[in-house]
C-alpha cells in the first residue's frame, strides 16, 4: 500500500490507510493510551468540572473534622489521623461516579458506537476511561493531602508507609472504576449513571471502617462492616501512612479485595461493552 | 460482473419479539451510493449497525468487500468509515484532535496522521475552527466534523446514517456535495435516509424498507415512475364534501381520501388536473384548495404500503 495521504483516489476495493503489522496486546496498550489521552484532555478543557469536584472532599475533611470529630472516640488515633485514610478512601470510591457517568455520557453521544466501529482494542474505551480517572485520582489525593497537613493531619509511619497507602488507594480505586463502568454502559444517560451508583456506594462508604470504628456499630452491622471491601482498604491505609499497628495483614486483605474485584470486574466491563450500542 | 462492495443477503435481527429485520437482500456496486429509505423503525439503522460490526444478526449475511462482517470483523473495520445519526464527536476536544484520535485508533501510521487531519480540516472547511473545542461548532460544522472522522483512516466503503437529520437547508446541501464528491472519487456510499428528495438526489440505486422488509427497490426515477411524477392535493371544507369528492374523483383516478384532503398521484398531472376539475364541476363540490407537487416518502409509503410512513413512527 502505498503512503500518500491524497484523499483524491482510493480505489472502491483499495484497503485504507490502516496499518497492522503489531500484535493484539501491542495495540490493546496503544488504543488505551490513545482513549487515556483523549480523556485528560477533556478533563483539562472543563477546569470548572475539576475545581468543584475538588471542593467536595475539602468540605469533608473539613466536616468530619470539625464537626463530628469531637464526638466520635478513635482509641489509639488522633480523629484526623484516623480520619484521612477513611477520607480517602470515600472519595476514591465516589470518583468512580466519573467513570460511570462519562462512560454513560459517551454512550448518549454516540461516541461508543463509532469506536465500536474501528480496528480498536474492544478494552480501550474502558481501560482508557479508568485510566484517565486514576490520574485524576492522583490528583485529588495530593489536594486532600494538603488540606489534611492544614488541619493537623500528620504522617507518622515515613513517607514510604504514605506512599504504600497511596497505592493500596489507587489500586483499589482502579478496580472500583471497572464495577462502574459497567454500570455507565448501561445506564440510559450520565444522570441515571449517578442514580445508579449512589445506592452501591452509601452503604459500602458509611457502613464502614471509613469514619468511626467498627466496633460502636450494632452487631448485625459490624458483621457487614468488617467484612467488606471499603473496610479492608481504609484498615490497610490507616495501618500504612499511621503506622504503630500491624501491617501485614490488613495489607493482604486490601489486596485480595481489590486484585479480586478487577479480576471480576475489568471482564464484566469488556463483556457488557462489546454489546454496548 | 465486480464484486458488490457491499452485500446483504436475508439479513434477519430481533429485539426481544420486535422483528428490526426480516430477510433483507440488496447489493451495492463499489463506487456508487446507495440508498436505503424508510421511516423511523424501519430497520435502516439495524442494517447499518451490522455492516459496521457494532450488532451481530441473527440469520443471513452481511459481507463488505466480499468479507463477512461477523468473521473477518478486523478486516471490515479498516475498511469502512461511520457516521451516525448524531455528530459522534468529543466535545470537550479540538476538531483537530478528534480527527487524530481516530487517526490514531484505526491505526494509522503516525507520520501520516498530521497531513491526513490537515487535508480533511481543510476539505471539511474546518481548519480555521481547528483548534477550537468542538462545543463551540455549529451543527453543520459538529455534522462535517463527524463525517471527516468517518474518512480519516480514508475507508473505501463509507456509512451515512441519516446524514442530514436535524440540518438546516444549507447544511443539507454541504453534506450533498460531499458525498457526490467522495462517490466521484471512488468510495461506495450507503446512506441511509427518510427523505425521498435526498434519496432522489444522491442515490444511484435504492431499497425503500418497511417493518423490516425491503417493499421496493430500483433507481430513484423508477421507484417514482411505477407510483407516478405528480401529486394532486385538492382541499375541501368539510370531511364529508372530501369525502363526496372522492367518490366522483374514482371515475378518472385513484383518490386516496385523508381527512379533508383528496390525494391524486399520477404520471400525468397535466393532462388529468382538468378532468378532475372537470368531474368536480359536474358533482358541484368546490375545492378551497389545490396544490401540485412531487411524490413525498409519505406517497411513495401509500402507493406501496397503503400506509403512510409517518404512522410507523413507534416503533424501534
Amino acid at each position: 500500500m502505498s503512503a500518500t495521504t491524497t484523499l483524491d483516489k482510493p480505489t472502491a476495493t483499495s484497503t485504507s490507510l490502516v496499518r497492522q503489522e503489531r500484535s493484539k496486546l501491542s495495540w490493546a496498550v496503544a488504543d488505551g493510551l490513545a482513549v487515556t489521552w483523549r480523556n485528560l484532555i477533556a478533563i483539562t478543557r472543563i477546569p470548572d468540572a475539576m475545581f468543584f469536584s475538588s471542593i467536595q472532599p475539602v468540605m469533608f475533611i473539613l466536616l468530619f473534622r470539625y464537626v463530628f470529630g469531637g464526638a466520635i472516640q478513635t482509641p489509639g488515633f488522633r480523629y484526623v489521623d484516623y480520619l484521612m485514610p477513611g477520607i480517602f478512601v470515600q472519595t476514591i470510591a465516589f470518583g468512580a461516579i466519573g467513570t460511570a457517568v462519562g462512560l454513560a455520557d459517551d454512550m448518549g453521544k454516540g461516541l461508543i458506537e463509532r469506536f465500536r466501529s474501528l480496528p480498536m482494542a474492544r478494552s480501550a474505551v474502558l481501560v482508557g476511561r479508568t485510566t484517565a480517572d486514576l490520574v485524576r485520582n492522583v490528583w485529588v489525593i495530593i489536594l486532600m493531602t494538603g488540606v489534611g497537613l492544614l488541619v493537623g493531619f500528620r504522617i507518622h509511619n515515613g513517607l514510604l508507609g504514605f506512599l504504600a497507602g497511596v497505592g493500596i488507594l489507587l489500586l483499589f480505586s482502579y478496580a472500583v472504576a471497572w464495577g462502574f463502568a459497567t454500570i455507565g454502559l448501561m445506564a440510559s444517560s450520565g444522570e441515571t449513571a449517578q442514580l445508579m451508583v449512589f445506592p452501591v456506594l452509601m452503604p459500602l462508604t458509611f457502613a464502614s471502617g471509613a469514619f468511626v470504628p467498627v466496633a460502636t456499630m450494632p452487631g448485625w452491622l459490624q458483621t457487614f462492616a468488617r467484612n467488606q471491601p471499603v473496610t479492608a482498604v481504609v484498615d490497610a491505609t490507616r495501618a500504612l501512612m499511621n503506622g504503630g499497628v500491624p501491617t501485614a495483614e490488613p495489607v493482604f486483605r486490601a489486596l485480595a479485595w481489590s486484585i479480586g474485584l478487577l479480576a471480576v470486574l475489568a471482564p464484566l466491563a469488556v463483556a457488557r461493552y462489546r454489546k454496548a450500542v | 460482473m465486480t464484486e458488490p462492495a457491499i452485500s446483504v443477503a436475508g439479513l434477519r435481527k430481533n429485539f426481544g419479539s420486535i422483528v428490526a429485520l426480516d430477510g433483507i437482500d440488496f447489493e451495492v456496486p463499489p463506487g456508487t451510493v446507495f440508498g436505503l429509505l424508510g421511516p423511523n423503525g424501519a430497520g435502516k439503522t439495524t442494517a447499518v449497525r451490522i455492516l459496521t460490526t457494532i450488532l451481530n444478526p441473527d440469520g443471513g449475511t452481511a459481507k463488505v468487500l466480499g468479507r463477512d462482517v461477523t468473521k473477518d470483523q478486523n478486516f471490515v473495520r479498516c475498511s469502512i468509515g461511520l457516521a451516525g445519526q448524531f455528530a459522534a464527536v468529543d466535545e470537550n476536544l479540538t476538531g483537530s484532535e478528534n480527527l487524530r484520535l481516530i487517526g490514531r485508533l484505526t491505526h494509522m501510521p503516525r507520520d501520516l496522521i498530521k497531513a491526513r487531519v490537515d487535508e480533511l480540516l481543510e476539505r471539511f472547511d474546518l481548519t480555521e475552527a481547528a483548534s477550537r473545542p468542538s462545543k463551540t461548532y455549529s451543527g453543520g460544522m459538529k455534522r462535517r466534523l463527524d463525517v471527516a472522522a468517518a474518512l480519516v483512516h480514508r475507508p473505501p466503503v463509507l456509512f451515512l446514517d441519516e446524514p442530514t437529520t436535524g440540518l438546516d437547508p444549507a447544511g443539507r446541501a454541504d453534506v450533498w456535495e460531499m458525498v457526490e464528491e467522495l462517490v466521484t472519487d471512488g468510495t461506495t456510499v450507503l446512506l441511509t435516509t427518510q427523505y425521498l428528495e435526498e434519496a432522489d438526489r444522491l442515490a444511484e440505486q435504492l431499497a425503500v424498507v418497511d417493518h423490516g422488509k425491503v417493499i421496493a427497490s430500483g433507481s430513484p426515477a423508477k421507484l417514482k415512475a411505477s407510483i407516478g411524477n405528480t401529486v394532486i392535493d385538492l382541499g375541501f371544507s368539510s370531511k364529508a364534501a372530501a369525502k363526496r369528492a372522492a367518490t366522483a374523483l374514482a371515475k378518472v383516478a385513484k383518490p386516496q381520501l385523508d381527512t379533508t384532503v383528496v390525494e391524486i398521484t399520477t404520471k400525468d398531472g397535466a393532462r388529468l388536473l382538468p378532468d378532475a376539475l372537470r368531474v368536480l364541476n359536474t358533482a358541484r363540490i368546490k375545492p378551497t384548495t389545490i396544490n401540485l407537487r412531487e411524490p413525498s416518502l409519505d406517497d411513495v409509503f401509500l402507493a406501496l404500503t397503503g400506509h403512510k410512513a409517518e404512522e410507523e413512527v413507534s416503533a424501534t
